[in-house]
C-alpha cells in the first residue's frame, strides 16, 4: 500500500520529527509513504480567524498535491478535521457566492481519503499493536477536534494500550479544552492562559512523565506552559510514541526523544 | 437599579480582570460542574435524545423559515382570545409601548417573572426614567437587583455570587425595597429562601402590573407558556390585573404538539430536571380568572435581520437553556459579565453580535471569545453549530461584506485595528501557496535560530508571557525529507510559482 503524508506546517516547520516518526512507523508495517512537496496548509489558521477567502488557494493546492493518492496521513486532528468538515464549507460558501463548483469538486476528492493517523491505523490497517517500546507513564489528552470533530474515540487509547512498557495515567477532564484554539491563544492571552494552567496542573497532578496528544498544536501550548513552569512533563505526539521500538530506547530515547529526535525543546 | 449592558469594555479586557477574581473562578467552576455533570446524567436516561434534538432543530429552523405567517396567525389568535398585540421594532419602541401600558393603569409598581427580553432592552431602566419601579421575583434575579448587579448567566443570574455574599446583600438591601431580612439571617439555602419569600409574597399580594416574558408562543391558539422552578412566575402571571408580556419574535412554535419536544429539551438541558416543577400557559384574558387585561409586545430588535444570515440564523433556535455556558471552558474561566451582554457564554458570543451589530468594539471581539472546541455545540439540545457561526462572525469582523441591518441589505466595512493581522494573514496564505518561498522561510528561520528572542514583542507577547517559545529545529521535515528520501524520487521540485 502507498500513502501520502501530509506532515501539516506545525509539523512541518516545528516539530518534524513528528512527521519523520510517521514515516518510520508506516514505513515498518509495511506501508510505502510519499511526501508530495507540493503540500503546504490546510489553511486552519486563516479560516478560524476569518480569513475564508484566502483559505481557498490552500484547498485547491491540497487537492492538488494529493490527487495521485488513495490515501492521506496526517499526524494532527485539527488539520484532517479541518480536511474533512471545513472544505465542504468553504466549497459551498464560494458556490453560493457564484464562484463555480470546483471548490467543490475539490473538496469532495480531498475529504474521504484524508485520514488522521490513528483512524488510518484502527480503521484502514486494522492493527492496535504497532510493535512499539516505550517504558514510560504516559498520560492522555484527546484534543478537541480529534474528540468532538473528527470522533476518534477510543482509537488513540486502543493504541497506547498495545505499547509494550508503557503505563497509562489517567487525565482528570481530559474532555476540556487545553486552551490552545490557534489565534485564540493570542487574542485573549488571559483566559487562554487560565485554561492551560488548569490543563497543566491535571497533567502533572496524574505523575507521568509524558504528555501525549495527537496535534502538535496543543502540544506547543501546553509544552511552552510545561517549561515555563519547568515541570519534568514532556510533551510528546502520539506517532513518536508508536514509532519507539527497543533499539530507539536502547539508544538513548526517553519521553519526547524517540525516533530520530531532532531538535528539542529550551 | 444604575448598572446597564451598554458600553462594557470588549471580551479580553474584561476577561483579563474577571480571570484574576479568584473567588469569581471558584464559584463558576463549582456550580458549572454540577450542574454540567447533573445534566449529562439526566440526558443519558432518555434513549431517543438524538432523535429529540433533531426534532428540535427541524421545528425551530421551520418556523423560522415561515415566521411571517407564523406570527401572523399567532397575531390573530391573541386577539381572539382578547388579548392584545403590539409590535415592537427595536429596544426603544418596546420600552415606550410598556411604559405608555404601565402608565394608564395609573400604577408605579410592577413585578416581573424572570425575562431575558426586557433584560435585553433594558426595561427597567426605562421604568425607573418615568417613575415607575419594577421589582424582580425570581429569586437569583432578586439577588442582582438587590446587589445593583447584573445577571451572568441565563438560568442562574447570580451563578457568581456564593452563599455567603447573598446573605450580605439581603440583609443590606431588603429593607430599602420592601420586607426586611429576618434578623440573623444566616446563609443556609432554606434560611435564604425563606427570606426571599418573604419579600417576595408582600409585592405578589399589592402588585396590579405583571410583566413577563415567555418561553414559547403557540401560534395555533396564542398560548404563551412560561416554565421555571420557584412558582414566582405563576405568581406574576395569574395574580396581577394587567399582564404584560414582552417576547422575542423567534419564540414563536406552531402548535402544541410542538411543545412535546420542547419541554423535553429545555429542562433536562438546563437544570437536569425530567421535568421542570411550573409550567404555566396564558391564552388572552378569562372572566373572573387571572389578569383581565393582557398584552403582548412581540420584539423584533434585530431578528430579523440575523434571519437574513442564512449561517447566522441558526442562532434564532436557542430556547434559552444554558447547557452552553455550563460546558464552555471560557465562560468558566472568565463570567457572564465579560460578555456585556444578558447573554452570555457561546450563545451570547453569536447573539449580541448579530442583534445588536457589529459596529461596536465589544461586539467584534466577541466572535473571538471561544477556543472553537465545540463542546457548546455537542450539549445544544437544537444543535446549534456555535463554532460554525463563530467563524462566520469572525469572517465579517475582518472581511465585512454583506449584512442585513434595519431590514435593508448594507455593506460592512472591515472592522479597524485588523489590518496588521490582515496583512500577516495574507503573507502566510501566499507563502502557503509557494512552497519555494515557504522552505527558504524555514530554512532561514532554521539558521537564524540562536538569534530567536526568548519573549514576542506585539500581539506575539501574549504567547511568551506565559509559556515558552517553541524552539525551531535545524532542519524541518521538508528538507530532512528531500536529504534523506529525495533520492527515491517522489519529490517533485518546489520552485517559486
Amino acid at each position: 500500500m502507498r500513502v501520502a503524508l501530509f506532515v501539516t506546517c506545525i509539523n512541518d516547520t516545528l516539530r518534524p520529527r513528528t512527521g519523520q516518526a510517521v514515516v518510520t512507523l508506516l514505513e515498518r508495517l509495511g506501508v510505502d509513504v510519499d511526501f508530495p512537496e507540493e503540500q503546504s496548509c490546510c489553511g486552519q489558521p486563516q479560516f478560524n480567524t476569518g480569513y475564508r477567502h484566502a483559505t481557498e488557494p490552500l484547498v485547491r493546492r491540497f487537492d492538488r498535491a494529493f490527487a495521485d493518492h488513495e490515501y492521506v496521513v496526517t499526524p494532527s486532528g485539527s488539520c484532517a478535521a479541518m480536511v474533512r468538515d471545513n472544505f465542504p464549507r468553504i466549497a459551498a460558501r464560494a458556490a453560493a457566492e457564484g464562484r463555480g463548483r470546483e471548490l467543490a469538486e475539490a473538496a469532495a476528492r480531498a475529504v474521504p481519503k484524508t485520514y488522521e493517523l490513528t483512524e488510518f491505523l484502527v480503521d484502514v490497517l486494522k492493527v492496535t499493536d504497532v510493535g512499539a517500546y516505550y517504558p514510560h507513564t504516559v498520560t492522555y489528552h484527546p484534543t478537541c477536534h480529534g474528540l468532538r470533530m473528527l470522533g476518534l474515540g477510543d482509537r488513540p487509547r486502543r493504541l497506547l494500550e498495545r505499547v509494550r512498557g508503557l503505563t497509562l495515567k489517567e487525565l482528570p477532564g481530559a474532555e476540556e479544552c487545553c486552551g490552545f484554539g490557534g489565534t485564540f491563544a493570542v487574542k485573549n492571552p488571559a483566559v487562554s492562559a487560565a485554561m492551560g494552567a488548569d490543563k497543566v496542573r491535571a497533567v502533572t497532578g496524574t505523575g507521568a512523565e509524558a504528555l501525549c496528544t495527537v496535534d502538535n498544536s496543543c502540544l506547543l501550548h501546553l509544552g511552552g506552559m510545561l517549561v515555563r513552569q519547568g515541570s519534568p512533563v514532556r510533551p510528546v505526539h502520539l506517532a513518536e510514541i508508536l514509532a519507539s521500538t527497543e533499539a530507539d530506547v536502547a539508544a538513548g530515547g526517553g519521553p519526547g526523544r524517540a525516533a530520530g529526535a531532532a531538535g528539542g525543546a529550551r | 437599579m444604575s448598572r446597564s449592558f451598554l458600553g462594557m469594555p470588549a471580551f479580553p479586557r474584561a476577561a483579563d480582570v474577571s480571570t484574576r477574581d479568584t473567588r469569581l473562578r471558584a464559584n463558576l467552576t463549582h456550580a458549572t460542574r454540577t450542574i454540567r455533570d447533573k445534566r449529562a446524567r439526566a440526558v443519558a436516561e432518555l434513549d431517543d435524545w438524538a432523535g429529540l434534538r433533531a426534532a428540535g432543530a427541524a421545528l425551530k429552523d421551520r418556523t423560522l423559515r415561515h415566521l411571517d405567517r407564523y406570527l401572523e396567525q399567532l397575531e390573530e389568535s391573541v386577539v381572539a382570545a382578547g388579548g392584545q398585540v403590539h409590535w415592537a421594532a427595536d429596544a426603544a419602541e418596546a420600552n415606550r409601548i410598556v411604559t405608555r401600558l404601565v402608565r394608564e393603569t395609573g400604577e408605579r409598581e410592577v413585578v416581573k417573572v424572570k425575562s431575558m427580553a426586557t433584560q435585553e432592552i433594558g426595561l427597567n431602566e426605562a421604568l425607573a426614567e418615568a417613575g415607575i419601579r419594577a421589582y424582580e421575583t425570581d429569586l437569583a434575579e432578586l439577588i442582582v437587583q438587590l446587589g445593583d448587579d447584573l445577571p451572568s448567566h441565563i438560568l442562574v443570574p447570580a451563578i457568581h455570587r456564593n452563599r455567603a455574599e447573598i446573605r450580605d446583600i439581603f440583609r443590606r438591601e431588603m429593607g430599602k425595597w420592601g420586607r426586611p431580612a429576618p434578623e440573623g439571617l444566616s446563609d443556609s439555602p432554606a434560611e435564604l429562601a425563606e427570606a426571599a419569600r418573604l419579600h417576595l409574597r408582600e409585592k405578589f399580594l399589592t402588585a396590579k402590573v405583571g410583566i413577563s416574558g415567555a418561553n414559547f408562543m403557540v401560534a395555533e391558539t396564542g398560548t404563551l407558556v412560561v416554565v421555571e422552578s420557584e412558582g414566582n412566575g405563576r405568581m406574576c402571571l395569574t395574580l396581577p390585573e394587567t399582564l404584560i408580556s414582552v417576547v422575542g419574535i423567534e419564540k414563536t412554535v406552531p402548535t402544541w404538539q410542538d411543545l412535546e419536544v420542547f419541554l423535553q429539551l429545555l429542562p433536562r438541558s438546563s437544570t437536569a430536571e425530567r421535568m421542570n416543577p411550573y409550567t404555566t400557559t396564558w391564552t388572552g384574558t378569562t372572566d373572573g380568572d387571572g389578569p383581565r387585561t393582557f398584552h403582548l409586545v412581540l420584539l423584533d430588535n434585530g431578528r430579523t435581520d440575523t434571519l437574513a444570515d442564512t449561517v447566522g440564523r441558526q442562532a434564532l433556535r436557542c430556547i434559552r437553556c444554558s447547557a452552553c455556558l455550563n460546558v464552555c471552558p471560557v465562560y468558566e474561566r472568565a463570567g457572564g459579565h465579560a460578555y456585556g451582554s444578558p447573554y452570555p457564554g457561546p450563545i451570547g458570543a453569536i447573539l449580541t453580535p448579530q442583534l445588536r451589530g457589529m459596529a461596536g468594539p465589544l461586539e467584534q471581539s466577541l466572535p473571538y471569545a471561544s477556543s472553537l472546541c465545540g463542546a457548546c455545540y455537542e450539549v445544544c439540545p437544537v444543535a446549534i453549530d456555535i463554532p460554525e457561526v463563530l467563524v462566520h462572525l469572525r469572517e465579517r469582523v475582518v472581511e465585512g461584506g454583506p449584512v442585513t441591518r434595519g431590514g435593508a441589505r448594507v455593506v460592512l466595512k472591515p472592522a479597524r485595528g485588523h489590518a496588521a493581522e490582515r496583512a500577516a494573514m495574507r503573507a502566510a496564505a501566499w507563502a502557503f501557496d509557494h512552497p519555494g518561498a515557504l522552505r527558504g522561510g524555514m530554512r532561514l528561520a532554521a539558521r537564524t535560530r540562536r538569534l530567536h528572542p526568548r519573549r514576542l514583542p506585539g500581539p506575539g507577547r501574549a504567547w511568551s508571557d506565559t509559556r515558552a517559545l517553541p524552539a525551531v529545529p535545524a532542519e524541518s521535515f521538508r528538507d530532512w525529507w528531500r536529504r534523506t528520501r529525495g533520492a527515491n524520487g517522489n519529490s517533485e521540485t518546489g520552485g517559486v510559482e
